[in-house]
């Protein structure tokens, strides 16, 4: 297979460069732009349409997880258009819808029975609607291309969708199964919103949950039904839930993830019609299809707060801040050593305070001296903090010290218990909980192990006293 | 089946009745033939082992569920035509917390059932939903989605809900679970204060030692009614288990809970 595959590539490369020499690539966008062509007017109304209301329905199908049972109906509608042909004997859109509706509704109603009168449940109820329905349609279409007579050509393209296909009566189908969808959501908003979150209190606050459910899935099998032609039965289950999965993933609110749906199902069709037309009207759904979910690759990536790169930022960020405030407290500590007789300290001592490698302390005192917290590493391996970093150090020591004496004083754990978790907390406590930690501890002068707790106050009024100089000491009283 | 009926009940119509009332899954039954007459202005709890049909009490009486047998009434009328008199709070676990709505949006779902098709919700129903937050202690939260809140908070917008839907009768279905200490407290405040202005309340509860302090009468459940009246009178150890049919665990928290009364 996948050697057959890599045979046919070459060929099929060579064929669309040749296309494209033909013609030109701006002709084309503009020919597609213009709406100049009746077939591409078509193909663009039909793609806004079905993308509208393919985002408004999907929407209520994620946030009701029946994303599957809508993959099930859209796959179930296929064997209804064959039979709907057989019986008019040509692409009749009315005759196709009938029974793509009615089979949708036999397939719903399949997959209730299943479900309630054997011990099988949804998700293969589904799966097992899904195959048969589906195999049957495909089935069927495959014997009507073998009959003799009868317009039967673009019946294929129900399965992958060809938006330019679309007949004037069909896009008044789209249209109107669009204007329907529209109106249900916008007229019945607040009865829909609530029996999709709690069923249960809606039927008891006597809402008709059932009928509700009913309008719901009558809206979307004609929505389906009409999307068939444009996106084919195989794909019409993702335009509904890609869409909306992306614009569960911007934002949190019901009324702006319809919006969102809405514009990347528009986007996604429009997308999907034109990359259609560019390449001489191949099937319109995958392209759609592709489209909108490079929109959900792109809200999984980059959203806001959902996003996996945001996320992995911001765990980046508070990573590198929490290695700042540690070299930081390290330098603190070896001034202290000295009883902060010298302002610089040497990479050495660092690294030492650290129990790092003095290579890592040196690239720890590096970025400190890049966020402008401390001077450059000079001639003799020394650094000296800058004010800024120096309060920032005395901040850390300071919150370390006092957590501990709260652990000790108010929480009675040991003075040796009480480290590890200073260690957590010293980076998260804000401003307000350590005014609140020095009230409660009557501004304490002395951590548990007796070394003395540097206090903010102090360090403020000796940095606007002597802003020239950098800070000698945090301390409440002046050292010996 | 009742051991006793109430002295205080009024000679107006109940709040609820049930005659006969049977609900059965797959053909096996879980409540069965359940007589109740619960008097008006009254705080009730419903306590039974898991199982005993207490959910399925509360869910049939409300029309979700299809009745095998028997009737209910709403202050003397069928379920169908009581329902704006009736409020609802949910077991927590049955809804999706993740679902894009506010805060503010769930309490305004109290207003709907009173509100109609088609008609949105005013500056009225918003300003009493803002009143019900309030009452809840929840007011500063209005505007949040509602995943990020905690168990109690979570249980505090439900009970918000169900003030805003200003019913007569309420059924609450286990309010206190997964609650702090200080939420129950601030949930028992306001269900006495209901009460106290004459509205009944039905709540399933699971902790024996707190009923007794709660409640004013006791419905004890399991499959059958095995008996309802004022606490005093049918919180004892007989009644009990009874209910809960000689569970060892359950049964040592009841002699736990009523040391008083050995």
């Amino acid at each position: 297979m996948f050697v057959m595959a890599c045979a046919l590539v070459p060929e099929l490369h060579a064929a669309k460069i040749g296309e494209i020499s033909e013609t030109s690539l701006g002709g084309q966008v503009v020919r597609f732009l213009s709406l100049r062509d009746p077939v591409v007017r078509a193909a663009v109304i039909g793609a806004v349409l079905l993308g509208v209301s393919c985002g408004l329905l999907g929407s209520f199908l994620v946030v009701r997880k029946l994303a599957l049972a809508g993959d099930a109906l859209a796959h179930a509608v296929l064997p209804g258009l064959a039979l709907g042909y057989l019986w008019a004997m040509t692409k009749d859109p009315i005759a196709m819808a009938i029974g793509a509706v009615a089979a949708g509704v036999l397939g719903t109603t399949a997959v209730t029975w299943i479900k309630e009168t054997t011990h099988i449940k949804e998700d293969s109820a589904l799966g097992l609607v899904l195959g048969a329905f589906y195999a049957l349609g495909i089935a069927l279409i495959t014997m009507i291309q073998g009959l003799p007579g009868g317009n039967k050509s673009g019946l294929d393209k129900f399965l992958f969708g060809q938006a330019a296909a679309l007949s004037s009566a069909d896009l008044w189908l789209v249209g109107g199964v669009a204007l329907v969808g529209g109106l249900v959501v916008l007229l019945l908003y607040k009865e829909l919103v609530t029996s999709s979150f709690d069923p249960g209190f809606a039927q008891a606050a006597g809402l008709p949950v059932r009928a509700l459910q009913a309008v719901l899935m009558v809206v979307l099998a004609c929505a389906v039904v009409t999307g068939l032609q444009a996106v084919g039965a195989v794909l019409m289950a993702a335009m509904l839930i890609t869409p909306a999965a992306a614009a569960y993933l911007l934002t949190d609110r019901m009324p702006r993830m319809l919006a969102l749906a809405s514009g990347f199902g528009v986007f996604a069709g429009l997308l999907g019609a034109f990359l259609s037309f560019m390449r001489s009207n191949l099937p319109t759904g995958p392209f759609m299809v592709v489209a909108a979910s490079a929109v959900f690759a792109a809200a999984f990536l980059f959203a806001p707060r959902h996003g996996v790169v945001p996320r992995w930022w911001r765990t980046h960020r508070r990573r590198s801040r929490i290695r700042d405030e540690n070299t930081l407290k390290a330098v603190y500590q070896v001034r202290e050593e000295s009883d902060f007789a010298d302002e610089r300290v040497t990479v050495e001592d660092v690294a030492r305070r650290l129990r790092e490698s003095v290579p890592e302390a040196r690239r720890r005192l590096a970025a400190l001296s890049a966020a402008s917290f401390a001077s450059p590493i000079d001639a003799e391996d020394r650094v000296s903090l800058h004010p800024e970093g120096w309060l920032r150090a005395c901040a850390v020591v300071r919150n370390h010290r006092l957590w501990e004496l709260y652990l000790t004083h108010s929480a009675h754990y040991a003075a040796d218990h009480v480290h590890d978790d200073a260690e957590v907390i010293e980076h998260v406590l804000g401003e307000d909980t350590v005014r609140q930690l020095e009230r409660l501890l009557d501004f304490p002068e002395r951590d548990p192990h007796g070394k003395l707790i540097p206090s903010l106050a102090d360090l403020q009024r000796s940095l606007s006293l002597h802003p020239e100089r950098p800070v000698a000491t945090g301390y409440r009283q002046p050292l010996p | 089946m009742n051991s006793s009926t109430s002295p205080s009940a009024p000679s107006a119509v109940p709040a609820l009745e049930t005659h006969d009332l049977t609900v059965a899954y797959h053909k096996k039954p879980v409540i069965y033939g359940v007589d109740v007459s619960i008097p008006a202005g009254k705080l009730i709890g419903i306590i039974g082992p898991n199982g005993g049909g207490k959910s399925t009490l509360i869910k049939a009486v409300l029309g979700m569920l299809p009745l095998t047998g028997g009737w209910v009434k709403i202050f003397g009328e069928p379920q169908e035509r009581a329902r704006r008199r009736v409020g609802y709070v949910p077991q927590r676990e049955s809804v999706d917390w993740d679902f894009p709505v506010s805060v503010m949006d769930v309490v305004l779902m109290g207003r709907y059932g009173r509100l109609g098709l088609l008609r949105r919700p005013g500056r009225a129903d918003r300003e009493m939903a803002r009143h019900c937050l309030d009452r809840v202690k929840m007011l500063p939260y209005a505007d949040r989605q509602i995943s990020n809140l905690s168990g109690g908070q979570q249980q505090r917008v439900f009970l918000a809900r169900a003030l805003a839907q200003d019913s007569e009768l309420y059924f609450m279905d286990e309010p206190f679970a997964g609650v702090d200490a200080a939420t129950e407290a601030s949930i028992i405040e306001v269900l006495h204060e209901l009460r106290d202005r004459g509205r009944t309340l039905l709540v399933v509860h699971h902790d024996l030692p707190t009923a007794q302090r709660y409640f004013d009468m006791l419905l004890l459940l399991n499959m059958r009614v095995v008996a309802f009246g004022p606490t005093s009178e049918v919180f004892n150890y007989e009644l009990l288990q009874r209910t809960y049919g000689g569970r060892l665990t359950i049964l040592s928290e009841v002699a736990a809970a009523m040391p008083e009364r050995r």
